[in-house]
């Protein structure tokens, strides 16, 4: 029985072995400092819809700084991907894979794989990047101080969408007695705003309707839409992700739902709208930066990488709305490993040091014009016990063939949100008894 | 050669019917108990115990509960993972209530739970067979993992939704939590995997397995010859569930950390499924080998590729996975339909009598 098994094992481990040997810290290949940036990526899967254009996003403005500045401060980047299919299995192998490897820090991209990664981020002293997704609690620096997701939480996100609609009517009070739908992925993802969202209803007085969208339906909406349609909701609030947002844009036009009425969380991108035909004009999501390729960084981009043939990008696809969030995504890791180097004089920094950088965040707008990244983005500031900054964020608009900016920036409404992110913090650590005090110096003050 | 039986007399009944009748088997076993045990958590490091050594055996154990029912008593099943899921569930509910008591005690409790739920499903397999038995038990894949995202009580109203592994410890070690050592949580996992099968080598040896082959082989002859049908599906519905359980419970906590629900999807279930196939119906060392080629596979490929010297792209690898391993299942089925450990026993056994040909 087990017999033949074990020999089998112990050959692959055997063999495995071998391959281990090769795992070495990262170099550059003419031996010079460089700093290793894992991508955990899926450009495959079910969510590789919206996993490739961040993948391509991440990579090429990385790969841009290696070809204009040769990387970051005098040190080359390093940039692997791993392939995880947004599968935790596999992302957990990515981690173990990259994480004895000096990683400044890991890009999860996926909430799933963010979760085991908080509890192991301040043992293996490797800062989990995830942003703007992952666990929404962790904004709060002062209980995790590994992890950080700027510019603004889920929560913050639909205070956001919660405004833009009481402004359309003409104040929050005007919300008492209107009906919103809310379809989300039936995860964690999409079940976090709940409690929120009931909350909201109660002091704003609106009725609200919940349609849930199994993960392995997501292709699947007649039911939830059918309910829509009987509902009647005055507006409809999204939080999707993958096959989710393409399908349900299309099933709103197929009862031709008000579009403008129609409001998602920052993740459609164009192709997701674009599908859906002429009558998915008027669809509105969050964003929190520019698209299209109108800012200087974006053009160096396209000069240093894209028409050098460097990036898997497909032609005309760089300046949407995921692949420039992918490219802001990895502005903040290259800024968090420049302040990491500003703090410790080093050119080849480690996760330890980057975990100061990224709490040393400050994109003024200054900063953001050295960047290229003039109008492109909302100033951030990061400290030790805000890990998120919980930005503005504005509505854009499908016109058909690109998103639109509508209005202005909108903040979060910080009083509602912030206490219930405390308490999720809390929580937290009272379910993992015996979670760490933070031991972590503070740089800034 | 070194592998034959010359010489090696059997003077009883109890000898000639050991589950190890060649005393090479028997020296092999032991230096691959050896290896597992001793050599790998010294020499094996990080990565390969705990990314691969470690899934590898959680996988085996699902595949091996998975293949007492199907391929020892022949019920197709497709709700693995829910049954799996149903193990974590009960293990972090009973060890967030009671966390006095050393969590290993409540990975194998959790069996219990899922053995019980195993056994409600299990119900319509005395009406229903083959294809249709596969639909009852892929409602339960669906029911449970409904209930796993829809029960805020399973997860401890997180807001998360996710289940987190917390920090237990054992002889004041920690076992799971980020302090765990790779080395200790390997050799826990092996330690329950070792004994789970042992347990499974001698139930199918002995007249429960009998019974559930016989189930397997012609039901109404079972029955003719005394077999109570019910109880005999119903039994190997209970113990594949509890193997699962355990492994589900496993995998939380001493892989994953933690888990959304979504890990126990139907295609976990299915993953499970080509591990027994590939590996062979009816066979204990084919649910080794088929979690060891299945889950190994992908890692070797991803490696071997950088090693030869060749730039392949990540989401390229994945790609070039998905066709060797469904070219294999095709393969399999086409030319050896019970797996690999019928391979093995084919050169187990041109390796007695070698170097004749018969």
């Amino acid at each position: 029985m087990g017999y033949m098994s074990k020999v089998l094992l112990s050959a692959a481990s055997g063999a495995a072995m071998l391959l281990g040997g090769q795992l070495g810290p990262v170099q550059a290949q003419d031996g010079k400092d460089a700093n290793f940036v894992p991508l955990f990526t899926y450009r495959t899967g079910p969510f590789s819809g919206s996993g490739i254009p961040i993948a391509n996003g991440m990579r090429d403005y990385l790969e841009m700084l290696n070809q204009r500045d040769g990387g970051v401060g005098g040190a080359k980047i390093v940039i692997e991907e791993c392939e995880t299919g947004y599968d935790t299995k596999k992302g957990l192998e990515c981690y173990e894979a990259v994480k004895g490897r000096n990683p400044v820090m890991v890009n999860p991209w996926s909430t799933g794989i963010t979760l085991p990664l908080i509890p192991r981020a301040a043992v293996d002293k490797i800062p989990v990047l995830s942003m703007a997704y992952g666990l929404s609690a962790s904004a709060d620096g002062q209980t995790f101080p590994w992890i950080f997701n700027p510019p603004n939480t889920y929560w913050d996100g639909l205070s956001v969408i919660v405004k833009h609609i009481a402004d359309e009517l003409g104040g929050l009070d005007k919300l008492k007695g209107k009906k919103i739908g809310y379809i989300y992925l039936d995860a964690g993802f999409g079940k976090e705003p709940i409690p929120m969202f009931e909350q909201f209803a109660k002091d704003l007085g609106f009725e609200l309707k919940l349609y849930p969208v199994a993960a392995t339906d997501m292709q699947n909406q007649s039911s939830q839409w059918l309910g829509v349609r009987r509902d009647k909701p005055d507006y409809m609030v999204m939080y999707g992700w993958g096959a989710l947002n393409p399908t349900a844009i299309k099933e709103a036009t197929r009862i031709n739902y008000p579009m403008n009425r129609f409001i998602s969380i920052w993740w459609p991108s164009e192709d997701d709208a674009r599908s859906a035909g002429a009558g998915a004009k008027g669809f509105r999501e969050l964003n929190w930066h520019g698209v299209g390729t109108d800012f200087p960084v974006l053009k160096d981009i396209q000069k240093h990488v894209v028409d050098k043939g460097l990036s898997k990008v497909a032609k005309g696809k760089e300046g949407e709305v995921l692949y420039n969030r992918g490219v802001y995504n990895s502005m903040l890791i290259a800024e968090g490993i420049r302040n990491a180097q500003k703090l410790t004089g080093k050119k080849a920094v480690t996760g330890e040091d980057v975990r100061r950088g990224l709490e040393a965040i400050n994109l003024t707008p200054e900063r953001l014009k050295e960047l290229g990244m003039e109008g492109f983005t909302d100033p951030l500031k990061l400290g030790c016990a805000d890990h998120n900054g919980h930005g503005a964020a504005f509505v854009q608009e499908w016109d058909g063939e690109k998103y639109v900016k509508i209005g202005g920036p909108i903040k979060p409404m910080e009083d509602k949100v912030g206490p219930v992110a405390a308490a999720a913090a809390k929580d937290y650590v009272e379910k993992n008894a015996g979670w760490p005090k933070r031991s972590e110096a503070c740089d800034s003050k | 050669m070194l592998y034959r039986e010359t010489g090696q007399f059997k003077t009883s009944y109890k000898a000639d019917m050991a589950v190890f009748p060649i005393r090479q088997d028997r020296i092999g076993l032991a230096i691959i108990l050896l290896l597992a045990f001793v050599a790998m958590p010294l020499f094996g490091g990080g990565f390969l115990l705990s990314a691969v050594m470690i899934p590898l055996l959680v996988f085996a154990l699902a595949a091996l509960g998975l293949n007492l029912l199907t391929g020892y008593t022949g019920q197709l099943s497709l709700g693995t993972a829910g049954f799996m899921g149903v193990g974590a569930y009960a293990c972090y509910k009973l060890t967030t209530f009671f966390p006095e008591v050393n969590l290993i005690v409540w990975i194998l409790a959790s069996g219990f739970f899922s053995a019980a739920v195993g056994v409600v499903f299990g119900l319509p397999s005395l009406r229903i067979k083959g294809f249709y038995l596969a639909v009852a038990t892929l409602a339960a894949q669906f029911f449970l993992q409904w209930c796993f995202i829809r029960i805020p009580w399973l997860y401890n109203n997180n807001v998360s939704g996710a289940i987190e592994a917390p920090v237990r410890t054992l002889f004041g070690m920690p076992i799971t939590g980020p302090h765990a050592t790779p080395e200790l949580r390997y050799l826990v996992v092996l330690s329950i995997v070792a004994l789970l099968t042992w347990i499974a080598s001698n139930l199918v040896h002995g007249r429960i397995g009998r019974s559930w082959m016989a189930v397997r082989d012609m039901d109404i002859a079972a029955e003719l010859m005394g077999i109570r049908l019910l109880p005999t599906k119903l039994l190997a519905f209970a113990v594949s569930s509890f193997y699962c359980g355990v492994a589900g419970a496993l995998m939380v906590f001493l892989w994953y950390g933690s888990a959304e629900p979504e890990v126990f999807s139907i295609s976990q279930s299915f993953l499970i499924l080509f591990m027994v196939i590939i590996g062979g119906l009816g066979s204990l060392i084919g649910s080794f080998l088929g979690a060891a080629l299945i889950y190994g596979l992908p890692i070797v490929l991803k490696s071997l590729f950088p090693m030869l010297g060749l730039s392949v792209g990540a989401a390229t690898v994945e790609h070039i996975t998905f066709m060797v391993v469904g070219a294999m299942i095709i393969g399999f089925l086409i030319v050896e339909p019970h797996g690999l450990a019928s391979i093995w026993r084919t050169i187990k056994q041109k390796l007695r009598v070698w170097p004749f040909p018969y």
